[in-house]
Protein backbone atom coordinates (compact mmCIF):
# COMPACT_ATOMS: atom_id res chain seq x y z
CA UNK A 1 0.00 0.00 0.00
CA UNK A 2 2.88 2.53 0.96
CA UNK A 3 4.61 2.17 -1.83
CA UNK A 4 2.21 2.61 -4.12
CA UNK A 5 1.49 6.02 -2.37
CA UNK A 6 4.61 6.75 -3.05
CA UNK A 7 4.89 6.38 -6.57
CA UNK A 8 1.66 8.16 -7.12
CA UNK A 9 3.00 11.29 -5.14
CA UNK A 10 5.78 11.41 -7.08
CA UNK A 11 4.32 10.74 -10.53
CA UNK A 12 2.43 14.05 -9.29
CA UNK A 13 5.40 15.88 -8.32
CA UNK A 14 7.16 15.30 -12.04
CA UNK A 15 4.08 16.49 -13.09
CA UNK A 16 4.13 19.33 -11.19
CA UNK A 17 7.41 19.88 -12.32
CA UNK A 18 6.79 19.24 -16.14
CA UNK A 19 2.92 20.41 -16.58
CA UNK A 20 4.06 24.46 -17.06
CA UNK A 21 6.30 23.46 -19.25
CA UNK A 22 4.54 21.28 -21.13
CA UNK A 23 1.48 24.40 -21.39
CA UNK A 24 4.31 26.85 -22.78
CA UNK A 25 5.02 24.29 -25.41
CA UNK A 26 1.63 23.35 -26.21
CA UNK A 27 0.81 26.84 -26.47
CA UNK A 28 3.45 27.90 -28.75
CA UNK A 29 1.91 26.33 -31.56
CA UNK A 30 -1.70 27.69 -31.00
CA UNK A 31 -3.29 29.30 -33.67
CA UNK A 32 -5.28 31.48 -31.86
CA UNK A 33 -3.67 35.30 -31.68
CA UNK A 34 -3.57 35.75 -27.88
CA UNK A 35 -1.49 33.55 -25.72
CA UNK A 36 -3.82 31.22 -24.04
CA UNK A 37 -6.66 28.67 -23.78
CA UNK A 38 -8.42 27.51 -25.96
CA UNK A 39 -6.06 26.21 -28.77
CA UNK A 40 -8.06 26.94 -31.69
CA UNK A 41 -5.98 25.05 -34.02
CA UNK A 42 -2.63 24.26 -34.50
CA UNK A 43 0.36 26.81 -36.11
CA UNK A 44 3.75 27.73 -36.63
CA UNK A 45 2.84 31.08 -37.35
CA UNK A 46 3.97 32.59 -33.24
CA UNK A 47 7.37 31.11 -34.48
CA UNK A 48 7.71 32.79 -38.35
CA UNK A 49 6.49 35.68 -36.69
CA UNK A 50 9.72 35.08 -33.92
CA UNK A 51 12.21 34.40 -36.92
CA UNK A 52 11.29 38.31 -38.19
CA UNK A 53 11.74 39.96 -35.06
CA UNK A 54 14.83 41.98 -35.15
CA UNK A 55 15.10 42.65 -31.65
CA UNK A 56 14.50 38.82 -30.85
CA UNK A 57 17.05 37.46 -33.47
CA UNK A 58 19.39 40.09 -31.68
CA UNK A 59 19.28 38.74 -28.50
CA UNK A 60 20.05 35.70 -29.21
CA UNK A 61 23.07 36.77 -31.33
CA UNK A 62 24.19 38.16 -27.91
CA UNK A 63 23.36 35.18 -26.07
CA UNK A 64 25.40 32.77 -28.17
CA UNK A 65 28.41 35.15 -28.22
CA UNK A 66 27.90 35.68 -24.61
CA UNK A 67 27.82 31.67 -23.65
CA UNK A 68 30.40 30.82 -26.55
CA UNK A 69 33.25 33.17 -25.05
CA UNK A 70 31.94 31.91 -21.37
CA UNK A 71 31.95 29.01 -21.92
CA UNK A 72 35.68 28.99 -24.10
CA UNK A 73 37.09 31.13 -20.96
CA UNK A 74 35.46 29.31 -17.61
CA UNK A 75 36.21 25.87 -19.32
CA UNK A 76 40.04 26.70 -19.53
CA UNK A 77 40.29 28.33 -16.50
CA UNK A 78 38.64 25.26 -14.98
CA UNK A 79 40.65 22.30 -16.52
CA UNK A 80 43.80 23.83 -15.84
CA UNK A 81 42.65 24.65 -12.10
CA UNK A 82 40.90 21.21 -11.68
CA UNK A 83 44.31 19.23 -13.03
CA UNK A 84 46.18 20.82 -10.69
CA UNK A 85 43.80 19.99 -7.93
CA UNK A 86 43.48 15.95 -8.97
CA UNK A 87 46.59 15.49 -10.43
CA UNK A 88 49.17 17.35 -7.86
CA UNK A 89 49.43 17.09 -4.33
CA UNK A 90 48.53 20.65 -3.77
CA UNK A 91 48.87 22.06 -0.15
CA UNK A 92 46.02 23.71 1.68
CA UNK A 93 43.86 21.56 -1.42
CA UNK A 94 40.84 22.32 0.53
CA UNK A 95 41.23 25.77 0.96
CA UNK A 96 41.88 25.82 -2.62
CA UNK A 97 38.77 25.00 -3.23
CA UNK A 98 36.41 26.70 -1.16
CA UNK A 99 38.21 29.55 -2.94
CA UNK A 100 37.22 28.11 -6.43
CA UNK A 101 33.57 27.56 -5.41
CA UNK A 102 33.42 30.67 -3.22
CA UNK A 103 31.54 32.41 -6.20
CA UNK A 104 28.63 29.81 -5.67
CA UNK A 105 27.85 30.41 -1.92
CA UNK A 106 27.66 33.89 -2.14
CA UNK A 107 24.38 35.44 -3.61
CA UNK A 108 24.40 35.60 -7.41
CA UNK A 109 23.00 39.56 -6.26
CA UNK A 110 25.62 40.23 -4.16
CA UNK A 111 28.34 39.29 -6.74
CA UNK A 112 26.60 41.18 -9.54
CA UNK A 113 26.95 44.34 -7.47
CA UNK A 114 30.15 43.68 -6.05
CA UNK A 115 31.39 42.96 -9.25
CA UNK A 116 29.59 46.29 -10.86
CA UNK A 117 30.42 48.26 -8.20
CA UNK A 118 33.96 47.75 -8.51
CA UNK A 119 35.19 47.59 -12.11
CA UNK A 120 32.52 50.63 -12.22
CA UNK A 121 35.32 52.48 -9.89
CA UNK A 122 37.75 50.77 -12.32
CA UNK A 123 36.42 53.15 -15.01
CA UNK A 124 35.13 49.39 -16.86
CA UNK A 125 31.49 50.38 -17.64
CA UNK A 126 28.41 47.89 -17.75
CA UNK A 127 29.81 46.27 -21.40
CA UNK A 128 29.66 43.42 -23.15
CA UNK A 129 33.25 43.45 -21.27
CA UNK A 130 31.81 43.82 -17.81
CA UNK A 131 28.67 41.03 -18.59
CA UNK A 132 31.36 38.64 -19.91
CA UNK A 133 33.75 38.71 -16.62
CA UNK A 134 30.44 38.33 -14.71
CA UNK A 135 29.53 35.01 -16.45
CA UNK A 136 32.72 33.81 -16.54
CA UNK A 137 33.12 34.08 -12.65
CA UNK A 138 29.69 32.17 -11.64
CA UNK A 139 30.37 29.89 -14.39
CA UNK A 140 33.50 28.16 -12.92
CA UNK A 141 32.74 27.06 -9.84
CA UNK A 142 30.37 24.61 -11.94
CA UNK A 143 33.15 23.72 -14.62
CA UNK A 144 35.37 22.97 -11.56
CA UNK A 145 33.10 20.68 -10.16
CA UNK A 146 32.03 18.44 -13.41
CA UNK A 147 35.68 18.80 -14.67
CA UNK A 148 36.89 17.70 -11.18
CA UNK A 149 34.44 14.56 -11.04
CA UNK A 150 35.33 13.65 -14.78
CA UNK A 151 39.23 13.86 -14.17
CA UNK A 152 39.18 11.57 -11.04
CA UNK A 153 38.52 8.80 -13.21
CA UNK A 154 40.95 9.17 -16.02
CA UNK A 155 44.24 7.26 -14.94
CA UNK A 156 47.13 8.70 -15.37
CA UNK A 157 49.22 5.92 -16.53
CA UNK A 158 48.79 6.71 -19.92
CA UNK A 159 50.50 9.88 -19.65
CA UNK A 160 53.54 8.22 -17.52
CA UNK A 161 53.77 5.70 -20.24
CA UNK A 162 53.66 7.98 -22.48
CA UNK A 163 56.53 10.15 -20.78
CA UNK A 164 58.50 7.50 -19.56
CA UNK A 165 58.76 6.75 -23.61
CA UNK A 166 60.24 9.75 -24.25
CA UNK A 167 57.75 12.50 -24.48
CA UNK A 168 58.09 15.76 -23.72
CA UNK A 169 55.82 16.52 -20.78
CA UNK A 170 53.91 18.86 -23.69
CA UNK A 171 53.92 16.20 -25.93
CA UNK A 172 52.17 14.09 -23.44
CA UNK A 173 49.90 16.74 -22.79
CA UNK A 174 48.52 17.52 -26.34
CA UNK A 175 48.56 13.71 -27.47
CA UNK A 176 47.91 11.68 -24.21
CA UNK A 177 46.01 13.34 -21.97
CA UNK A 178 43.97 15.89 -24.06
CA UNK A 179 42.27 13.63 -26.30
CA UNK A 180 41.52 11.63 -22.48
CA UNK A 181 40.17 15.20 -21.22
CA UNK A 182 38.13 16.09 -23.64
CA UNK A 183 34.63 14.18 -22.34
CA UNK A 184 35.31 16.36 -19.58
CA UNK A 185 36.39 19.83 -21.33
CA UNK A 186 33.50 18.91 -23.44
CA UNK A 187 30.75 18.82 -20.41
CA UNK A 188 32.52 21.59 -18.58
CA UNK A 189 32.26 23.95 -21.87
CA UNK A 190 27.99 22.52 -22.18
CA UNK A 191 27.57 23.29 -18.49
CA UNK A 192 29.07 26.82 -18.62
CA UNK A 193 27.36 27.32 -21.71
CA UNK A 194 23.84 26.62 -20.53
CA UNK A 195 23.95 28.51 -17.48
CA UNK A 196 25.56 31.79 -18.83
CA UNK A 197 22.44 31.01 -21.84
CA UNK A 198 20.33 30.54 -18.60
CA UNK A 199 21.37 33.59 -16.59
CA UNK A 200 19.00 36.43 -16.10
CA UNK A 201 19.85 37.42 -12.10
CA UNK A 202 23.62 38.54 -12.97
CA UNK A 203 23.01 39.95 -16.66
CA UNK A 204 20.24 42.51 -15.40
CA UNK A 205 22.66 44.37 -13.19
CA UNK A 206 25.93 43.97 -15.60
CA UNK A 207 24.23 44.27 -19.22
CA UNK A 208 24.68 47.79 -20.95
CA UNK A 209 21.37 49.64 -21.87
CA UNK A 210 19.94 48.65 -25.40
CA UNK A 211 21.73 45.19 -24.97
CA UNK A 212 19.16 42.21 -24.41
CA UNK A 213 20.28 38.39 -23.69
CA UNK A 214 17.10 36.22 -25.13
CA UNK A 215 16.29 35.67 -20.88
CA UNK A 216 16.77 39.54 -20.45
CA UNK A 217 14.74 39.55 -23.44
CA UNK A 218 12.20 37.68 -22.20
CA UNK A 219 11.86 39.41 -19.16
CA UNK A 220 11.07 42.66 -20.66
CA UNK A 221 8.66 41.35 -23.01
CA UNK A 222 6.30 39.80 -19.66
CA UNK A 223 6.29 43.68 -18.89
CA UNK A 224 3.42 43.86 -21.38
CA UNK A 225 1.38 40.76 -21.40
CA UNK A 226 2.27 37.11 -22.42
CA UNK A 227 2.21 36.50 -25.60
CA UNK A 228 2.19 33.07 -27.92
CA UNK A 229 5.29 34.83 -29.01
CA UNK A 230 7.17 34.37 -25.63
CA UNK A 231 5.66 31.02 -25.80
CA UNK A 232 7.06 30.08 -28.76
CA UNK A 233 10.66 31.71 -27.58
CA UNK A 234 10.37 29.29 -25.00
CA UNK A 235 9.64 26.36 -26.56
CA UNK A 236 12.80 27.17 -28.79
CA UNK A 237 14.77 28.03 -25.86
CA UNK A 238 14.13 24.33 -24.05
CA UNK A 239 15.06 23.00 -27.52
CA UNK A 240 18.18 24.44 -27.43
CA UNK A 241 18.72 23.89 -23.51
CA UNK A 242 17.55 20.65 -23.34
CA UNK A 243 18.00 19.17 -26.56
CA UNK A 244 21.71 20.18 -27.13
CA UNK A 245 23.23 18.98 -24.17
CA UNK A 246 20.98 15.66 -24.61
CA UNK A 247 22.90 15.12 -27.75
CA UNK A 248 26.44 16.57 -26.25
CA UNK A 249 25.53 13.82 -23.26
CA UNK A 250 25.57 11.42 -26.03
CA UNK A 251 28.27 12.40 -28.14
CA UNK A 252 30.75 12.22 -25.03
CA UNK A 253 29.17 8.70 -24.08
CA UNK A 254 30.08 7.36 -27.51
CA UNK A 255 33.51 9.07 -27.63
CA UNK A 256 33.82 7.62 -24.14
CA UNK A 257 32.44 4.47 -25.37
CA UNK A 258 35.20 4.34 -28.34
CA UNK A 259 37.96 5.65 -26.39
CA UNK A 260 37.64 3.28 -23.39
CA UNK A 261 36.62 -0.22 -25.99
CA UNK B 1 65.22 24.23 -11.88
CA UNK B 2 65.47 20.92 -9.76
CA UNK B 3 62.76 18.50 -11.35
CA UNK B 4 61.48 18.23 -8.07
CA UNK B 5 61.13 22.17 -7.39
CA UNK B 6 59.17 22.11 -11.27
CA UNK B 7 57.00 19.78 -9.92
CA UNK B 8 56.46 21.59 -7.10
CA UNK B 9 55.36 24.81 -9.27
CA UNK B 10 53.37 23.40 -11.94
CA UNK B 11 50.06 23.10 -9.91
CA UNK B 12 50.69 26.61 -9.11
CA UNK B 13 51.04 27.39 -12.49
CA UNK B 14 47.92 25.50 -13.45
CA UNK B 15 46.01 27.06 -10.70
CA UNK B 16 47.26 30.87 -11.18
CA UNK B 17 44.38 32.19 -13.96
CA UNK B 18 41.51 30.55 -11.89
CA UNK B 19 42.78 31.63 -8.66
CA UNK B 20 43.33 35.28 -10.01
CA UNK B 21 40.04 35.61 -11.81
CA UNK B 22 38.02 34.94 -8.55
CA UNK B 23 40.15 37.07 -6.37
CA UNK B 24 39.84 39.73 -9.12
CA UNK B 25 36.41 39.19 -9.68
CA UNK B 26 35.08 37.88 -6.55
CA UNK B 27 37.01 38.45 -3.25
CA UNK B 28 38.46 42.48 -4.31
CA UNK B 29 35.03 43.20 -5.43
CA UNK B 30 33.72 42.16 -2.30
CA UNK B 31 36.20 44.21 -0.25
CA UNK B 32 35.84 47.04 -2.28
CA UNK B 33 31.76 47.21 -1.46
CA UNK B 34 32.44 46.88 2.33
CA UNK B 35 34.56 49.66 1.86
CA UNK B 36 32.16 51.53 -0.15
CA UNK B 37 29.22 51.17 1.72
CA UNK B 38 30.96 53.71 4.48
CA UNK B 39 30.86 56.14 1.73
CA UNK B 40 27.96 58.77 1.03
CA UNK B 41 25.98 59.52 -2.21
CA UNK B 42 25.48 63.32 -2.04
CA UNK B 43 22.31 65.02 -3.27
CA UNK B 44 24.52 65.95 -6.52
CA UNK B 45 25.13 62.04 -7.58
CA UNK B 46 28.39 62.19 -6.79
CA UNK B 47 30.12 59.74 -4.51
CA UNK B 48 31.98 61.29 -1.08
CA UNK B 49 34.45 59.37 0.15
CA UNK B 50 35.33 58.66 3.59
CA UNK B 51 33.67 57.01 6.93
CA UNK B 52 30.03 57.54 7.19
CA UNK B 53 27.44 54.85 8.94
CA UNK B 54 24.67 56.46 7.46
CA UNK B 55 24.02 53.55 4.58
CA UNK B 56 24.17 51.22 7.65
CA UNK B 57 22.01 53.23 9.65
CA UNK B 58 19.50 53.05 7.66
CA UNK B 59 19.65 49.56 6.39
CA UNK B 60 19.32 48.19 10.38
CA UNK B 61 17.26 50.74 11.74
CA UNK B 62 14.57 51.61 9.08
CA UNK B 63 11.68 49.17 9.93
CA UNK B 64 11.38 49.17 6.28
CA UNK B 65 14.37 47.34 5.61
CA UNK B 66 14.24 45.15 8.72
CA UNK B 67 9.94 44.40 7.67
CA UNK B 68 11.24 42.91 3.99
CA UNK B 69 14.28 41.24 5.41
CA UNK B 70 12.10 39.03 7.81
CA UNK B 71 9.22 38.77 4.93
CA UNK B 72 12.24 37.51 2.52
CA UNK B 73 13.36 34.76 5.33
CA UNK B 74 9.94 33.73 5.86
CA UNK B 75 9.10 33.03 1.98
CA UNK B 76 12.75 31.42 2.20
CA UNK B 77 11.41 29.43 4.72
CA UNK B 78 7.83 28.10 3.68
CA UNK B 79 9.61 27.57 0.25
CA UNK B 80 12.13 25.12 2.07
CA UNK B 81 9.55 23.19 3.72
CA UNK B 82 7.24 22.89 0.54
CA UNK B 83 10.69 21.48 -1.41
CA UNK B 84 10.91 19.15 1.53
CA UNK B 85 7.81 17.89 2.17
CA UNK B 86 7.16 17.38 -2.00
CA UNK B 87 10.52 16.14 -2.53
CA UNK B 88 11.78 13.68 -0.20
CA UNK B 89 8.96 10.70 -1.12
CA UNK B 90 10.10 11.25 -4.63
CA UNK B 91 13.71 11.12 -3.91
CA UNK B 92 12.68 8.14 -1.87
CA UNK B 93 10.77 6.90 -4.47
CA UNK B 94 13.88 7.30 -7.24
CA UNK B 95 16.67 5.76 -4.71
CA UNK B 96 14.26 2.73 -4.27
CA UNK B 97 12.40 2.32 -7.13
CA UNK B 98 13.45 -0.88 -8.96
CA UNK B 99 12.06 0.33 -12.06
CA UNK B 100 13.86 2.58 -14.76
CA UNK B 101 15.82 5.04 -12.78
CA UNK B 102 18.32 6.36 -15.07
CA UNK B 103 15.04 7.37 -16.97
CA UNK B 104 13.63 8.93 -13.72
CA UNK B 105 16.93 10.78 -13.00
CA UNK B 106 17.30 12.12 -16.47
CA UNK B 107 13.71 13.60 -15.90
CA UNK B 108 14.77 15.01 -12.49
CA UNK B 109 18.01 16.79 -13.92
CA UNK B 110 16.22 18.17 -17.19
CA UNK B 111 14.86 20.99 -15.38
CA UNK B 112 18.19 22.60 -14.37
CA UNK B 113 18.41 22.65 -18.47
CA UNK B 114 15.07 24.88 -18.79
CA UNK B 115 15.72 28.42 -18.65
CA UNK B 116 14.39 29.91 -14.88
CA UNK B 117 12.68 32.94 -16.52
CA UNK B 118 10.43 30.16 -18.31
CA UNK B 119 9.79 27.77 -16.26
CA UNK B 120 9.01 30.83 -13.90
CA UNK B 121 6.31 32.57 -16.44
CA UNK B 122 4.96 29.28 -17.27
CA UNK B 123 3.05 29.50 -14.34
CA UNK B 124 1.35 33.08 -16.06
CA UNK B 125 0.20 30.26 -18.60
CA UNK B 126 -1.64 27.82 -15.84
CA UNK B 127 -2.68 30.43 -13.07
CA UNK B 128 -3.30 33.63 -15.22
CA UNK B 129 -6.54 35.38 -16.04
CA UNK B 130 -7.33 33.67 -19.46
CA UNK B 131 -4.80 30.62 -18.60
CA UNK B 132 -5.68 27.08 -18.23
CA UNK B 133 -7.77 27.08 -14.63
CA UNK B 134 -9.47 30.18 -15.22
CA UNK B 135 -10.11 28.36 -18.82
CA UNK B 136 -11.17 25.41 -17.47
CA UNK B 137 -13.34 27.17 -14.72
CA UNK B 138 -15.52 28.59 -16.75
CA UNK B 139 -16.26 26.14 -18.75
CA UNK B 140 -17.12 23.83 -16.25
CA UNK B 141 -19.48 26.95 -15.00
CA UNK B 142 -18.00 26.68 -11.53
CA UNK B 143 -17.28 30.70 -11.86
CA UNK B 144 -18.66 33.22 -14.29
CA UNK B 145 -15.63 35.63 -14.17
CA UNK B 146 -11.79 34.55 -14.12
CA UNK B 147 -10.53 34.37 -10.94
CA UNK B 148 -7.61 36.40 -10.23
CA UNK B 149 -4.56 33.59 -8.61
CA UNK B 150 -1.97 35.45 -10.02
CA UNK B 151 0.66 38.28 -8.01
CA UNK B 152 0.52 37.66 -4.62
CA UNK B 153 2.96 35.79 -2.17
CA UNK B 154 1.77 32.47 -2.62
CA UNK B 155 2.12 32.26 -6.34
CA UNK B 156 5.94 33.41 -5.40
CA UNK B 157 6.44 30.76 -3.25
CA UNK B 158 4.84 27.99 -5.79
CA UNK B 159 7.25 30.18 -8.56
CA UNK B 160 10.06 29.68 -6.18
CA UNK B 161 8.99 25.97 -4.87
CA UNK B 162 8.92 25.15 -8.73
CA UNK B 163 12.22 26.62 -9.05
CA UNK B 164 14.02 24.67 -6.29
CA UNK B 165 12.24 21.24 -6.24
CA UNK B 166 15.24 19.94 -8.20
CA UNK B 167 17.80 21.00 -5.84
CA UNK B 168 16.12 19.48 -3.10
CA UNK B 169 15.42 15.73 -4.89
CA UNK B 170 18.80 15.58 -5.95
CA UNK B 171 20.46 16.30 -2.99
CA UNK B 172 18.11 13.81 -0.88
CA UNK B 173 18.27 11.22 -3.45
CA UNK B 174 22.06 10.94 -3.40
CA UNK B 175 22.44 10.64 0.11
CA UNK B 176 19.46 7.73 0.11
CA UNK B 177 21.72 6.31 -2.43
CA UNK B 178 24.83 6.36 0.01
CA UNK B 179 22.34 4.02 2.67
CA UNK B 180 22.69 0.20 2.18
CA UNK B 181 19.30 -1.09 1.83
CA UNK B 182 19.71 -3.83 3.69
CA UNK B 183 19.74 -1.56 6.81
CA UNK B 184 15.95 -1.35 6.74
CA UNK B 185 15.59 -4.85 6.17
CA UNK B 186 17.91 -6.06 9.27
CA UNK B 187 15.50 -3.53 11.40
CA UNK B 188 12.43 -5.23 9.90
CA UNK B 189 13.95 -8.91 10.63
CA UNK B 190 14.85 -7.44 13.57
CA UNK B 191 11.25 -6.91 14.58
CA UNK B 192 10.27 -3.26 13.57
CA UNK B 193 7.49 -2.50 10.97
CA UNK B 194 8.74 -0.47 7.64
CA UNK B 195 7.33 2.53 9.01
CA UNK B 196 10.04 2.07 12.10
CA UNK B 197 12.74 0.83 10.11
CA UNK B 198 12.34 4.06 7.40
CA UNK B 199 11.72 6.09 10.41
CA UNK B 200 14.72 5.06 12.97
CA UNK B 201 17.15 3.85 10.10
CA UNK B 202 17.21 5.43 6.92
CA UNK B 203 15.09 9.04 7.70
CA UNK B 204 18.61 10.17 10.24
CA UNK B 205 20.65 8.70 8.16
CA UNK B 206 19.28 10.49 4.86
CA UNK B 207 19.47 14.27 7.39
CA UNK B 208 22.49 14.99 5.82
CA UNK B 209 21.40 15.23 2.00
CA UNK B 210 17.82 16.73 3.42
CA UNK B 211 20.17 20.01 5.22
CA UNK B 212 22.18 20.41 1.81
CA UNK B 213 19.10 20.55 0.11
CA UNK B 214 17.35 22.78 2.54
CA UNK B 215 20.22 24.83 2.34
CA UNK B 216 20.30 25.42 -1.30
CA UNK B 217 16.75 26.08 -1.69
CA UNK B 218 16.71 28.61 1.38
CA UNK B 219 19.76 30.03 0.39
CA UNK B 220 18.65 30.56 -3.53
CA UNK B 221 14.90 31.73 -2.37
CA UNK B 222 16.10 34.45 -0.11
CA UNK B 223 18.50 35.73 -2.89
CA UNK B 224 16.12 36.07 -5.73
CA UNK B 225 14.25 38.95 -7.03
CA UNK B 226 13.06 37.68 -10.03
CA UNK B 227 10.27 35.25 -9.01
CA UNK B 228 8.56 38.28 -6.87
CA UNK B 229 9.08 40.16 -10.24
CA UNK B 230 7.22 37.82 -12.25
CA UNK B 231 4.90 36.34 -10.10
CA UNK B 232 4.15 38.39 -7.50
CA UNK B 233 2.44 41.74 -6.51
CA UNK B 234 3.95 45.48 -5.92
CA UNK B 235 3.79 44.32 -1.85
CA UNK B 236 5.51 41.40 -2.63
CA UNK B 237 9.25 42.31 -3.06
CA UNK B 238 11.74 40.74 -1.55
CA UNK B 239 15.50 41.99 0.17
CA UNK B 240 16.89 41.30 -3.50
CA UNK B 241 14.31 43.46 -5.14
CA UNK B 242 15.48 46.16 -2.76
CA UNK B 243 19.54 45.76 -3.39
CA UNK B 244 18.10 46.16 -7.35
CA UNK B 245 15.92 49.32 -6.79
CA UNK B 246 18.99 50.81 -4.95
CA UNK B 247 21.67 50.07 -7.22
CA UNK B 248 19.52 50.26 -10.81
CA UNK B 249 17.06 52.30 -10.39
CA UNK B 250 18.00 55.01 -7.61
CA UNK B 251 21.71 54.82 -8.13
CA UNK B 252 22.50 55.20 -4.78
CA UNK B 253 25.70 52.79 -4.91
CA UNK B 254 26.25 53.07 -1.21
CA UNK B 255 23.15 52.07 0.07
CA UNK B 256 22.69 49.20 -2.22
CA UNK B 257 26.54 47.94 -0.99
CA UNK B 258 25.40 47.85 2.62
CA UNK B 259 22.17 46.10 1.83
CA UNK B 260 24.01 43.71 -0.17
CA UNK B 261 26.09 43.07 2.52
CA UNK B 262 23.20 42.37 5.01
CA UNK B 263 22.22 39.77 2.84
CA UNK B 264 25.47 38.37 2.45
CA UNK B 265 25.89 38.61 6.15
CA UNK B 266 22.64 36.81 6.82
CA UNK B 267 22.95 34.04 4.61
CA UNK B 268 26.82 33.44 4.94
CA UNK B 269 26.22 32.77 8.41
CA UNK B 270 23.47 30.06 7.87
CA UNK B 271 26.25 28.70 5.65
CA UNK B 272 28.68 28.95 8.47
CA UNK B 273 26.52 27.22 10.86
CA UNK B 274 25.88 24.62 8.17
CA UNK B 275 29.37 23.90 7.57
CA UNK B 276 30.31 23.74 11.38
CA UNK B 277 27.95 21.34 11.44
CA UNK B 278 28.12 19.13 8.55
CA UNK B 279 30.60 20.21 6.12
CA UNK B 280 30.63 21.05 2.71
CA UNK B 281 31.14 17.68 1.32
CA UNK B 282 27.17 15.94 1.05
CA UNK B 283 26.83 19.58 -0.85
CA UNK B 284 29.21 19.08 -3.16
CA UNK B 285 28.16 15.66 -3.80
CA UNK B 286 24.79 16.88 -4.50
CA UNK B 287 26.05 19.69 -7.03
CA UNK B 288 29.08 17.20 -8.65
Amino acid sequence: MGWKLIRAYTLLVYLFMFLPVAVVVLLSFNASQFGSFPMTGFSFRWFVELAGNEAILRAFRTSLLLGALTALISTTLGVLASLALVRYDVPGRNLISTLLIAPILVPEVVLAVALLLFLNFLSINKSFFLLLMGHVIFTLPFVILVVQARLVGIRRDYEEAALSLGASPVQAFFQITLPLLAPAVFAGMLFAFTISFDDITGTLFWKPGGVETVPTQIFAMLRNSISPEINALGTVMIFLTVGLPLLGLAVARRMALQRGG
Amino acid sequence: MSVEARERRQPWILLSPALTAVGLLLFVPLIFIVVYSFWLRTATGADQAGFYLDNWQEALTDPFYRDILLGTLRIAAITTIVCAVMGYPAAYFIARSRGNKALLLLLLMLPFWISYIIRTMSWINILGVSGAVNWALLNLGIVSEPLQMLYNEPTVILGLVHFLLPFMVLNVYVALEGIDISLEDAACSLGSTRWQAFREVTLPLSLPGLAAGGLLCFVLSAGTYITPLVLGGPTDAMFANLVFEAIITQLNWPLGSALSLMLLAVLGALVLVYNHYLGMGQLMKGLG
